[in-house]
């Protein structure tokens, strides 16, 4: 066993980046994840690293382009309205095909929203992190440790399949303190020949670009791309199953939602009820193949933080075979086990 | 037999897709002829823009991305941080520098950030047709000024070099021209100087050349030069409005 820290989760989560190589952060102040910056700009300078607070979240991402062009594990995070502007830069980089981390750790929306623990921009992240075809990795902690644990991943992933990742966390899990421990912080970071390093006279130029007026030229750096995105979805997709086995209810929710649901499924298996869990960590890639357990259930319940997002996600998979229902609230207001308890009585037919 | 003239290795051989006239093609041999000149070909990192000069990667003989509209100097910035041995200049147009990209332009500038923009400045969008831009002269006719830039609806032009001037994150700011072999000569040696800046580690360096576009100024060539003499320089003057290259530097 490592040691262990108490640590807050957009603390943990800038820490997690560091072991994990990234030395280039960017950023722009923005509740609730202002004390990622805080902690970049405290530790970078003592590693030799670059923090940088920019004039905007459009500049910021575009300083991510940058440095991802230039080789290195490069960062940015926000939260939601923050990142609906680093969109356009997050459609270049897709189209650039260049690695990146970017966390968004989410408010209420839309518009200014508010403050508080939200998970309305699941659409956003999944569908439509700038304009044109194109994904980002996503990937949904539901607790500090995991958060640690997934950010390696993330810039491993991204570094892999050339393109952005996304920790997609909420208002809740970057304010909270939970005890974590950190890998070793081995990292093996990916050979980038197509990196701009100044080409020395020694080879021909190096260009990154995601501008293409030949049509089938641009189509094809396309059918590209999703090729290499249905390898994704072959083989990186995670989730987890909690009390699944014997099940004969399901609910579904991710991040910080999941461990409210967690609580309620418990509570309902001493009830009597069978009900299991599926909890998706990648939220896209969407994991369908272990979704498909819910296929044989007599009934599922999504809940969110959020009008009901990812449950459009959930009945694609299920594909109309049990009936899904949704439970959740929005704006900052967060569902309580009781709740969801009664949603899944609901469900079951129990009163 | 001696070779008294050839091409400069800082361009590669592809036919640019630049208008008959344009003076896009003078600015980009400047540059690498500059660059060549410096020895640091093989350590610059260039940035396009958005607009006219979009695929100049595939013009400048070095590596080479291409930045979302406005947002060179933030791209650049990301790079020089990354790599800051290497020389990274950015190439952009009037709308993309002074318009959608102000404050990349006025942020990377303050901050002194050790790059180079070659801004190329011809009062108006070449790519998109010929629309106003943000420095197009009070009365020009544009497609979107069609009546000629009323000042009391679309305000008044930008003068970039006099209002980067006023910061202090700024090491060289100069404004030239290209309208005739004199003023090119010029032009070159202000490119060289704000490379040599950069090279000094003094700071953010800014040349803005006025450039002309006679497919959409609606003039020949020849017109366009003299328009761009006549109509240009009242209003934007040439000359350096910062060196600060003699000061001690890092």
């Amino acid at each position: 066993m490592g040691k262990k820290f108490l640590m807050k989760g957009n603390e943990a989560l800038a820490e997690a980046a560091i072991r994990a190589g990234c030395r280039h952060f960017f950023g722009y102040p923005i509740t609730p994840q202002t004390e990622v910056a805080a902690y970049m700009a405290k530790q970078m300078p003592k590693i030799g690293g670059t923090y940088l607070q920019a004039e905007s979240e459009v500049a910021a991402i575009n300083m991510v382009l940058g440095a991802a062009a230039a080789g290195a594990r490069a960062m940015t995070s926000s939260s939601s309205p923050g990142i609906s502007l680093k969109t356009e830069g997050i459609s270049y980089i897709i189209g650039s095909d260049l690695p990146c981390v970017i966390v968004n750790v989410m408010r209420g929306g839309p518009g200014l929203g508010g403050i508080q623990p939200s998970q309305s921009d699941y659409w956003q992240a999944t569908r439509a992190l700038g304009h044109g075809d194109g994904h980002a990795l996503v990937l949904a902690p539901s607790s500090i440790q995991e958060i640690v644990d997934l950010m390696g991943k993330a810039f491993d992933l991204a570094e892999e399949y050339r393109m952005p990742a996304m920790i997609l966390a909420d208002g809740m899990l970057g304010q909270m303190m939970e005890p974590v421990e950190f890998s070793k912080g081995e990292y093996q970071e990916h050979q980038k020949p197509w990196a701009l390093t100044g080409h020395k006279n020694k080879r021909p130029p190096n260009i990154v670009n995601s501008l293409y007026l030949n049509p089938s030229e641009l189509e094809q750096t396309i059918l590209d791309r999703f090729d290499r995105y249905r390898l994704i979805e072959e083989k990186e997709t995670m989730a987890e199953s909690f009390l699944m086995e014997g099940a004969e209810y399901g609910v579904t929710a991710y991040g910080i939602a999941a461990r409210v649901a967690k609580t309620a499924v418990l509570a309902a298996r001493e009830e009597g009820i069978k009900v299991g869990l599926i909890r998706p960590i990648t939220l896209w890639p969407f994991p369908k193949t272990e979704f498909a357990a819910f296929q044989e259930l007599c009934g599922v319940l999504c809940v969110e933080l959020s009008m009901g997002q990812m449950v459009e996600d959930v009945r694609l998979a299920v594909n109309g075979r049990c009936p899904v229902e949704f439970v959740g609230h929005t704006g900052g207001v967060v569902p309580t086990p009781d709740e969801v308890l009664g949603a899944i009585r609901k469900m079951a037919g129990v009163s | 037999m001696s070779v008294v003239f050839e091409k400069t290795k800082g361009l590669t051989d592809k036919e640019t897709h630049y208008c008959p006239g344009c003076t896009h093609g003078i600015i980009h041999r400047l540059v690498g002829e500059s660059l060549e000149e410096l020895g640091i070909l093989g350590d610059s990192i260039g940035v396009a823009p958005v607009g006219c000069a979009v695929m100049a990667y595939d013009y400048f003989n070095c590596d080479m991305v291409e930045a979302p509209h406005g947002r060179a100097p933030a791209v650049a910035t990301g790079i020089k941080r990354v790599h800051p041995s290497c020389i990274v200049f950015t190439y952009q147009g009037d709308g993309d520098l002074a318009a959608i990209g102000t404050a990349e332009t006025v942020h990377a500038a303050t901050r002194g950030e050790n790059i180079t923009i070659i801004f190329v400045n011809n009062a108006i969008y070449g790519m998109t047709g010929g629309q106003m831009a943000p420095t197009t002269l009070p009365g020009q006719v544009t497609q979107t000024t069609p009546y000629g830039r009323d000042t009391a609806i679309a305000g008044y032009p930008i003068r970039v070099c006099e209002m980067l001037s006023t910061l202090d994150g700024v090491a060289f700011a100069e404004r030239v021209a290209v309208h005739d072999v004199p003023h090119i000569k010029k032009a070159k040696a202000a490119i060289k100087k704000a490379f040599q800046t950069q090279i000094a580690k003094k700071g953010f360096s800014i040349v803005e050349v006025l450039s002309t576009c006679p497919t959409n100024w609606g003039l020949t060539p020849v017109e366009a030069l003299s328009w761009l003499k006549d109509q240009m320089i009242p209003y934007y003057p040439l000359g350096n409005f910062l060196d600060r290259t003699g000061e001690a530097g890092e």
